[in-house]
């Protein structure tokens, strides 16, 4: 009788109803699912925000935005939602957790209800700052316009209305997801691996989420400290970085870059492991330097940590210190060249077949080297003298971020989307939205250096005329790219419709981690007996 | 290098002759520090630190190119020589300890080579000469007030609007107090704040410095050539960020010592404004 109750349990854990199968989820692959759904809603909305500041940028004068002030609401929006609603929620939420029980032979994370909680946080926090758009902030004006890094005084006094706080509030809700979240994936890779599977037998993507749940775990406190000091300095008579009171506007910044730069890591670590899986896929061979590759991702984020106020180089900093973190950035350089060239060392002597993962990873492997060598004439304090707050930064952070991290999350989703979904997605349809992404990013992108070394600031409505011809050509890249974004999201309509079956194994020899063992789309639970690794 | 720096030099002046000379049919032969329409470098350089600056740029793109196509080829030739038609059989080669240790080895002495040049630059960005010439920059809510403090000069510098704006002057550069100071002359800026985080730049100088509010932190130029230089806030400040300009006029010691005599000796209104003949 016990077992026929037992039996009865067990069937109902399989077949959850509606309800609770998406509210009260504790099934991996169902947040992955969700947390990807989420992140293509922001991803959308991100991008509609960049349409409508490149629209007013494609000419000078004010053309759209009545107020400066919405501009900057727009970039601040902007910057948040792409950063923590669109990239962390890809690439942790969505392929972290797909794939990382499955890759490891477990049957799901450590603490499945916590992975569900985490992922509902990060549904309230998106809803308080889509909210704040709509709040009061500065005088006259609603958001938060005072750029994704809320800079006191201006978050301070400057913008008075409660967009500021639903905003601090939305990215104390985003934190505590993330830091669950990395507390579940910690726990999970260091105790759940199927036996046989030893450290340095895991799949770089594991690695690559096992290094980025640290650097969670570890900088999001500091911010979560931070923007609180910021509440209490706008609401409760703190004045943790005002000077009137003793308190130092710079104490914010250097505050805000301890998390802000590991941050960035965050943003494109999952990616390198990304694209390891599926450069050694689709080039029939396994990565070369296999542990080069996993220490250097360990280097990335533990060096990550001390560089931060290269940041900071044009707020007052003393001399010999930002010559210490001159020093400190250009050592980054050298772990983030073994994997350019272990890469590309995969590829030598591979058997390389085309398709559209491979197209993505390709275009980043190129094009992240690109966005990281400014980034090594950035890390000059004598060079960014000029270049601070310049589009030469804009142009930086989108080669790493816009291409860099886009580009390895839609190479994940090509990649894995026969396994998740079940279905192949159609391979005209994914190489039209590789090249207009390619050219459209490239057009919008690269010529933001030229406009940097001119002299144009970032973060402005409105710029003297001389900038006027290469943002035009910025712009028209920026149509070309929301159009291959459009081409995507048909792609999957298309996809679901057209129900072309997966196999298990849609990629041949060169896949040979362990989600490619189980059957496309997988089984609600999977991994009930532990396989055994030799 | 220095061929390199003066291709591009000679191609940008090339492309903005149309422009440049438009803009400098207001004021005679005097030079213009702006950008020209399609420039793709740096402003010509009109300090002996923005001159260090804009070498050391071309020398740190030229290596940074050079690893870019370097990256490019050896992914064009892999691309070409092991797609699977032409290479049915992949390797099973994941090790080779002496390319691990080139690539990381090299690297590093091209960090070197960077460093070397980049901290001396660094470090004479910061050698602060004895001033000939004191100011004081202070950030509000949307312009820069200005002072002499050694001369009693003080004004506010706010930008002329679009509609005001006279033949040849540039928009949402030209404002209706110009920072003025003599050529070939040491000058300190002093840098503070009223309100928010403001930042004093001057591409054509080489200067970039946040003014933060309760502090007062200092730059430093020498303007080689006589002209008008331009620069903007760059450090994001609300509503009209984009619209507070720094227009500094670089002229003869004669014509300054003009100047400073006028600006002394003019009445000083309320507010602490120069009442200007110039309006």
């Amino acid at each position: 009788m016990a077992n026929s109750a037992q039996a009865e349990a067990a069937h109902h854990d399989d077949h959850p109803t509606f309800f609770r199968r998406w509210f009260f989820s504790t099934n991996h692959k169902d947040i992955g699912t969700m947390y990807l759904i989420l992140a293509m809603v922001a991803g959308v909305v991100g991008g509609l925000l960049s349409m409508g500041m490149r629209a007013e940028l494609m000419d000078p004068g004010m053309q759209i935005f009545g107020n400066p002030e919405m501009f900057n609401a727009f970039v601040t929006a902007h910057g948040l939602i792409m950063v923590f609603f669109m990239v962390m929620p890809s690439t942790m939420g969505g392929f972290g957790n797909w794939m990382v029980p499955l890759m490891i032979g477990a049957p799901d994370m450590a603490f499945p209800r916590m992975n569900n909680i985490s992922f509902w946080l990060l549904v309230m926090a998106f809803s308080l700052l889509v909210l704040s758009l709509f709040m009061p902030g500065a005088p006259g004006s609603t958001g938060v316009s005072a750029g994704w890094t809320i800079y006191a005084p201006l978050s301070t006094k400057g913008i008075p209305g409660i967009a500021m706080d639903f905003a601090i509030l939305a990215l104390h809700l985003a934190g505590a997801s993330s830091i669950l979240g990395a507390i579940n994936f910690i726990t999970t890779i260091f105790n759940m691996r199927a036996p046989g599977m030893t450290l340095h037998k895991m799949p770089l993507f594991v690695w690559a989420v096992l290094v980025t749940a640290f650097l969670l775990l570890l900088s999001l406190p500091v911010l979560a400290g931070a923007i609180t000091m910021l509440l209490t300095d706008r609401n409760f008579g703190t004045a943790f970085f005002d000077s009137a009171h003793g308190g130092d506007p710079v104490l914010w910044q250097h505050l805000f870059w301890f998390f802000g730069h590991p941050e960035v890591y965050i943003l494109i670590v999952p990616g390198f492991g990304i694209v390891s899986q599926i450069v050694a896929t689709f080039s029939k061979k396994p990565i070369f330097g296999y542990l080069g590759m996993a220490y250097a991702m360990v280097a990335i984020g533990v060096i990550g940590f001390v560089v931060w106020a290269h940041h900071m180089y044009a707020a007052g900093l003393d001399v010999n210190t930002q010559a210490y973190f001159v020093f400190a950035t250009m050592v980054i350089a050298v772990p983030t060249g073994i994997k350019i060239f272990s890469w590309i060392a995969t590829m030598w002597g591979g058997s390389l077949s085309f398709k559209t993962p491979m197209l993505w990873a390709l275009g980043f492997i190129f094009l992240f080297t690109v966005g990281g060598v400014t980034g090594v004439v950035l890390s000059n304090a004598g060079v960014d003298r000029s270049m601070h707050d310049t589009y030469y930064v804009v142009a930086h952070f989108h080669y790493t971020m816009s291409i860099g991290a886009v580009f390895s999350i839609f190479a994940g989703w090509y990649y894995w989307a026969p396994k998740m979904w079940g279905y192949m997605y159609s391979e005209a349809l994914g190489k039209l939205h590789f090249w207009l992404m390619f050219i459209g990013a490239n057009l919008t992108f690269f010529p933001q250096h030229f406009l940097g070394l001119a002299g144009m600031p970032r973060r402005y409505a409105d710029y003297p005329d001389a900038y006027a011809g290469w943002n035009m050509v910025s712009s028209i890249g920026a149509y070309i790219g929301f159009a291959g974004l459009l081409v995507f999201l048909f792609s999957i309509v298309y996809m679901f419709a057209k129900k072309q079956k997966a196999a298990a194994n849609p990629w041949g020899v060169g896949a040979t981690t362990l989600e490619w063992t189980v059957s496309s789309p997988p089984p609600f639970h999977t991994f009930e007996t532990l396989p055994r690794i030799k | 290098m220095a061929i390199f720096h003066r291709t591009l030099t000679v191609l940008a002046a090339l492309a903005g002759l149309a422009m440049g000379s438009l803009a400098l049919s207001g004021a005679a032969l005097a030079e213009v520090g702006m950008a020209t329409p399609w420039q793709m470098g740096f402003q010509k350089s009109a300090s002996p630190i923005m001159t260090q600056i804009t070498d050391f740029h071309t020398y740190v793109t030229i290596i940074i190119t050079v690893i870019a196509l370097f990256v490019l080829g050896l992914m064009i030739y892999v691309m070409a020589r092991f797609n699977e038609k032409r290479n049915p059989t992949p390797s099973r080669t994941s090790h080779n300890t002496a390319l691990e240790v080139a690539w990381t080895v090299i690297p590093i002495f091209i960090l070197v080579a960077i460093a070397i040049p980049s901290f001396r630059l660094l470090f004479a960005q910061y050698d602060f000469p004895k001033a000939d010439i004191t100011i004081t920059a202070t950030g509000n809510q949307w312009y820069w007030s200005y002072e002499y403090p050694d001369e009693g000069v003080k004004f506010d510098s706010i930008m002329v609007p679009e509609a005001n704006l006279k033949e040849g002057q540039p928009r949402l550069l030209t404002v209706d107090h110009e920072v003025v100071v003599p050529v070939n002359k040491n000058v300190i800026v002093g840098l503070k704040s009223n309100d928010v985080i403001h930042d004093w730049a001057m591409p054509s100088f080489g200067v970039k410095l946040d003014a933060v509010p309760g502090r007062l932190q200092q730059t430093w130029f020498r303007a080689e050539r006589e002209g008008i230089y331009y620069g903007q806030c760059s450090e994001l400040c609300g509503r009209n960020h984009a619209f507070m300009p720094i227009a500094v006029r670089v002229v003869s010691q004669d014509e300054y010592d003009a100047w400073l005599a006028e600006h002394k000796s003019a009445a000083i209104d309320a507010d602490g404004k120069v009442a200007s003949a110039q309006q």
